[in-house]
């Protein structure tokens, strides 16, 4: 334990506390801007580089970044004196003095850190006026938008997509006053590796990284009398839609969410977790597959966009193991444009599907000539789980008085296996409960495998399937999933089945949900909702979704047959690292 | 034949620029034509340290100085001077003060008052050549320690030198080795800060191009006493000719067994190898350079930790400048007592810097510590150019301030220099005459500093381009008095709040010129600065169209003459700029 002194307030901290987390022990509260810590997630950014955080120390001239500066025996720390105050002050000031003005008209209004730090800080003026960055907006891809006049240099965006992701397209260049975070020899996003994971947008504190604005054409689809537009809903926006209007987080809203969408005017609401449950459908069939046929192992998970991407360009030569399987969203898709067309009478041209995802990825995942039959691609419009509360807002509806609904029939139905898709070691659990009775031809008992859950960036279990030791691993964030890659690709590791998901948590931290400020406790209190809705699910095996065994029985045939093949399966194509 | 005749040639960067190189060659092809070349060596030095002089040559055994040689002037040296024996009068130097040719070196005002430690070499042995260096005792302070001391009693005498960092900071580089020598075990580091990136100083490279071996030596010295095995010299590519006498000089020092395994049979295994920079003025900040070296962006991280303990490749290292290394080995050949006897109490030994500016002797010296600015003026540079009043000297370039006539006759050391709002820095010094606008100087230093920022931390980055843009506003003379406060909040805010040393000094050319010159700002801030337009004779055809339009007839001039501005009646409206249209009007 190490004795300090905060403005007076004599307390004893454990060795190694910084003098911000110091400063919280005793009700001392220091701004900060570019500091992000998502401790159990492995995601520390400590850059020390806004200095909107500096304290005075006793017997040093210069101030202190209370966020990196780790406390001493003896310590005197002054968080209030005025050489603290104004320096923070000046050093928000400048910060503003490069900034656009457009707060009133900006995406992150009332959701931006350096909006809000002007508030506590109490900036009335800005003092030293003077040049701006003039850079030009990049539009370039299908889903993240960049503009650099909007970055105020935290890096944390850097550190997710260096550090956590391990992608490297973001990094600071240039010099001066005009360095700014970019790909290098700023490239337009599209050019490079980007994986669109959306983990930079989730982290950065302004508007300088956002999704592409897709609400104007679902709005536009909608009023169109002519187009049968249905929607679907992943498994993690309906336990974070709540935060968009003041609701504790892991709230889980699905029957009001449901309501929100019909009063929004789509002809049906459909579940993403009956797409989750058609994917266990396949994707466990692939796996008993390739193990009775000597099929290439392991068997990696496909669900995630922007794992998806990773591996294209990180790992090309190892296109042979990811899952053959299209990711749920574009199964629903899929099946929405053929089946459910046929059924109701529509010419699939006619029909728009629209997603509501937790996920920036998805949005360039739909964009994918490939998701596509007859130059028609599976969905149309994709949301974040933010734009949909937008919308809802826009709506005037007053979401948290709204009554509960039901999704609707045909693709309504959903099993608890499909809600844990959500949540890392979702995918691999529901795809482990249906393995393991196709295999055994036995009843599986104890549904909940708890070795496969938890928050460690990569973890191991082994399943006993009937003969079988299944090796199964899981990872979460890029950089874990390149670990366990490297692990495989040098044999030093062996496994039979894979789950990888980009986002740290999954999709409950994916980088479409609304924004979490650092505060890691909200992507657990999602992660609870998640398993609360499965253990409440009357049915919590895929296969046993009444919805899916008659779309089989119906349209499809055979699982993993060939009609499956067709509409329900994809293939990659390798990338360039840039 | 023995050899009767030594000529130096300088090679320094400055000297190559005006042809030493083709003297060399021409030198060496005359004395083949005379079937001289056993008796008289050319050799290629390093620099003198008198570079406005250059180019420079030295006759030895003669002791005869050449200055300002030109290439022509090769054919009358070898005629006048090598075959008849006569000196030729015209190339010597002639002292501004007495108006007389001058000899030796020994005798100029210039040497005189130099004392020569980390410059020892400079100019006197053939850089590449390890057996020239071998003969002024190279390589014997290694040879001594790896056989008489304990990495300990090296550290011993570091500290009894008290010898400090020459990079600018002062630290005493005993004790910086101590630190990294007190780490556990395992690969450790020393590395040789060859990032020179102030303004105007050129000492390190100088040091490495005249006397790369005695860099490399300390290096070896360095690493016995911290336990690092291997030395990394990080050199901006800029100095290509320090790069390649440094690699010279470390082939050589493998090949006589003065680097590499078991050196000297002691057991001790050093080796050294170059890392480029690509000319960031931040990367000479240790961490930064560290950043770089490891192929990162060079930017600056915050301390501590501290490269002793988590340096290059997250281990302990230590960094030290040129210059510090080269007073290494003198200070174990001669003892430690020696070099704490020279300088003053808190700064031992000698600094080099690079004199420049409005001053007749320009160059390069080396002088004990406790050395007053007047006499390195005044004595060692000959005074102002054009007898013009002095006003004040910039040392530290970005980072540092201005030293005014009120302190003078201040004894230069780290201390010092700091007490009155400068630094030492790495050693630039500017002489700044009665002409030079102070602002326009801090604006320079800013301008610098706002693009050499490797925009990390907020108040640099924006801090310094605001101060920036606010110098340029008053000089444009369209500032306010506010301004002044503004920058001065700004300065003191970026020095509190900046994350690495460039920051936190960058606004000192500014505080500092702010305290003694606060009336030259107000000038501008208040527009009552007088300000004049001016014609250049050599673009005005005299079509008379701007005295025409002078709404204060101030211009005069004939038709189809040059025409004059009157300077002390103008008003600096700009009627006569818009008027004209030949390009021949300058503004203020």
């Amino acid at each position: 334990m190490v004795n300090i002194k905060i403005n007076g307030m004599e307390l004893k901290v454990p060795k190694g506390t910084t003098v911000l987390e110091a400063s919280k022990k005793v009700g001392v509260h220091i701004p900060t801007l570019c500091h992000l810590e998502l401790h159990d997630f492995g995601v520390v950014n400590k850059v020390a580089s806004c200095r909107v955080c500096v304290v005075e120390v006793e017997g040093r001239n210069t101030l202190a970044p209370s966020c990196a500066e780790v406390v001493y025996e003896g310590m005197e720390i002054r968080t209030d004196s005025l050489k603290a105050l104004s320096a923070r002050r000046n050093n928000l000031e400048l910060l503003l003095s490069n900034h656009p003005f457009e707060c009133l008209t900006c995406t992150k209004n009332l959701d931006c850190e350096l909006q809000g730090l002007a508030e506590e800080l109490n900036i009335r003026e800005i003092h030293a006026k003077g040049e701006k960055m003039c850079y030009p907006l990049d539009f370039s891809s299908n889903a993240i938008v960049k503009d650099p006049n909007k970055c105020v240099m935290c890096r944390r965006c850097e550190t997710m997509c260096n550090e956590v992701q391990t992608v490297g397209v973001l990094s600071a260049i240039n010099r001066g006053f005009d360095v700014v975070v970019a790909p290098a020899f700023n490239l337009d996003m599209i050019d490079t590796s980007c994986t669109y994971c959306g983990q930079c947008v989730a982290v950065c504190p302004t508007a300088a990284l956002t999704e592409r604005n897709d609400i104007q054409k679902v709005w536009r689809a909608l009023s169109n009398p002519r187009r049968h537009t249905v929607v679907q809903v992943a498994p993690a926006v309906r336990v974070a839609i709540g935060e968009m209007f003041g609701m504790e987080p892991g709230t889980i809203s699905t029957g009001k969410l449901v309501t929100a969408l019909k009063r929004l005017g789509f002809d049906a609401v459909f579940d993403t977790n009956f797409g989750a449950d058609l994917t266990i459908m396949e994707e466990a069939r692939e796996l008993v597959h390739r193990l009775e046929h000597g099929g290439t192992l392991p068997m990696l998970t496909s669900c995630c966009p922007a794992w998806v991407k990773f591996f294209e360009h990180q790992f090309p030569e190892m296109l042979d193991i990811p899952s053959s399987c299209k990711s749920p969203q574009t199964m629903l898709g899929a099946i929405a444009k053929s089946y459910y067309a046929e059924k109701m009478d529509l010419t699939k041209r006619r029909v728009r599907v629209v997603s509501i995802m937790p996920c920036v990825a998805k949005k360039a995942e739909s964009a994918r000539p490939e998701l596509s039959k007859e130059e028609n691609l599976h969905v149309d419009y994709v949301l974040s789980t933010r734009e949909f509360g937008h919308m809802i807002k826009e709506a005037g509806i007053d979401f948290a008085a709204l009554e509960e609904n039901e999704f609707d029939s045909i693709m309504g139905e959903s099993t608890g296996a499909g809600a844990i898709f959500g949540t890392t070691g979702g995918v691999i659990e529901a795809a482990t409960r249906t393995a393991y009775e196709l295999v055994t031809g036995e009843t599986l008992e104890r549904i909940d495998f708890d070795q496969l859950r938890g928050l460690e960036g990569i973890r191991e279990a082994t399943v006993k399937i009937g003969d079988i030791d299944l090796k199964i691993g899981i990872a979460h964030g890029l950089g874990n999933a390149r670990k366990l890659l490297e692990d495989i690709k040098s044999g030093k590791q062996f496994f039979h089945a894979i789950e990888i998901m980009a986002c740290p948590g999954g999709c409950i931290g994916g980088g479409g949900q609304p924004y979490h400020h650092g505060d890691e406790t909200v992507i657990k209190k999602r992660q609870a909702a998640i398993y609360e809705i499965d253990k409440n699910s009357p049915r919590r095996k895929s296969h046993e979704n009444q919805m899916i065994l008659k779309l089989y029985e119906d349209y499809l045939g055979e699982p993993y047959g060939k009609k499956a093949h067709e509409l329900l399966h994809t293939c990659y194509t390798p990338g360039e690292k840039i | 034949m023995k050899n009767r005749m030594s000529l130096l040639v300088c090679g320094g960067t400055g000297c190559i620029a005006s042809q030493s190189n083709e003297m060399i060659d021409l030198l060496r092809t005359k004395l083949a034509e005379l079937n001289m070349s056993d008796e008289i060596t050319v050799i290629k030095t390093g620099c003198f340290g008198f570079c406005g002089q250059g180019p420079i040559i030295k006759v030895q055994p003669d002791n005869v100085f050449y200055v300002k040689v030109k290439l022509e002037d090769i054919e009358e040296i070898v005629n006048e001077h090598i075959v008849k024996g006569r000196t030729v009068d015209r190339l010597l130097f002639e002292d501004p003060k007495e108006k007389e040719r001058v000899k030796e070196h020994k005798e100029m005002d210039f040497y005189k008052k130099q004392y020569r430690i980390a410059l020892r070499n400079c100019g006197f042995i053939n850089p590449e050549d390890i057996s020239e260096y071998i003969a002024v005792r190279g390589y014997e302070a290694l040879a001594t320690i790896l056989q008489e001391n304990t990495p300990n009693e090296v550290i011993d005498i570091m500290k009894q030198s008290k010898l400090r960092g020459r990079g600018g900071g002062g630290f005493p580089t005993g004790l910086k080795w101590e630190l990294t020598a007190k780490q556990p075990k395992g690969q450790k580091y020393i590395i040789c800060n060859a990032d020179e990136g102030d303004p105007g100083a050129f000492m390190d490279r100088s040091i490495l191009e005249g006397d790369p071996h005695s860099v490399l030596e300390a290096m070896a010295v360095g690493g016995y006493a911290t336990g690092a095995s291997i030395g990394l010299v990080y050199i901006r590519a800029e100095y290509p000719l320090a790069i390649h006498r440094l690699e010279t000089a470390i082939k050589q020092a493998r090949e006589f067994g003065f680097l590499g395994k078991d050196i000297f049979g002691s057991g001790f295994d050093f080796d050294i190898e170059i890392r480029l920079g690509a000319g960031a003025f931040v990367c000479g900040e240790e961490t930064a350079l560290i950043n770089s070296i490891e192929g990162l962006r060079g930017e600056p991280n915050k301390k501590p930790p501290f490269p002793s303990e988590k340096g290059y490749k997250d281990r302990p290292t230590s960094v030290n400048n040129v210059e510090t290394f080269a007073n290494i080995p003198p200070i174990i050949l001669n003892g430690p007592e020696w070099f704490s006897s020279i300088g003053t109490e808190n700064s031992k030994g000698t600094k080099v810097f690079a004199l420049a500016g409005k001053i007749n002797n320009i160059g390069l010296v080396e002088v004990p510590m406790g050395t007053t600015l007047r006499e390195i003026i005044y004595d060692i540079g000959g005074g102002i150019i054009d007898g013009k009043d002095f006003k004040a000297v910039q040392t530290g370039g970005p980072s540092g301030g201005v030293i005014t006539k009120e302190h003078i006759d201040t004894p230069i050391d780290y201390e010092s220099l700091k007490s009155i709002g400068s630094m030492m820095g790495s050693g630039g010094m500017i002489v700044l005459d009665e002409d030079d606008d102070m602002v326009e100087i801090s604006k320079f230093y800013l301008d610098f500093t706002q693009d050499e920022s490797c925009g990390k931390c907020t108040p640099c980055r924006i801090g310094t381009k605001r101060m920036y843009e606010i110098l340029d506003k008053l000089t444009s003379m369209e500032g306010d008095p506010e301004d002044l406060e503004i920058l001065e909040d700004l300065a003191v805010n970026i020095k509190h709040s900046s994350l690495c040393g460039l920051g936190q000094s960058a606004p000192n050319p500014v505080l500092s010129t702010l305290d003694f010159f606060r009336e030259e700002y107000e000038a501008y801030a208040y527009r009552t600065k007088k300000q004049f337009y001016k014609i250049i004779p050599d673009k005005c055809i005299g079509c008379t169209k701007c005295s025409r339009v002078c709404p204060v007839d101030c211009i005069t001039g004939k038709v189809k003459e040059v025409h004059i501005i009157d300077e002390d009646a103008c008003i600096a409206c700009g009627a006569c700029f818009d008027a004209c249209r030949f390009e021949a009007i300058e503004k203020p």
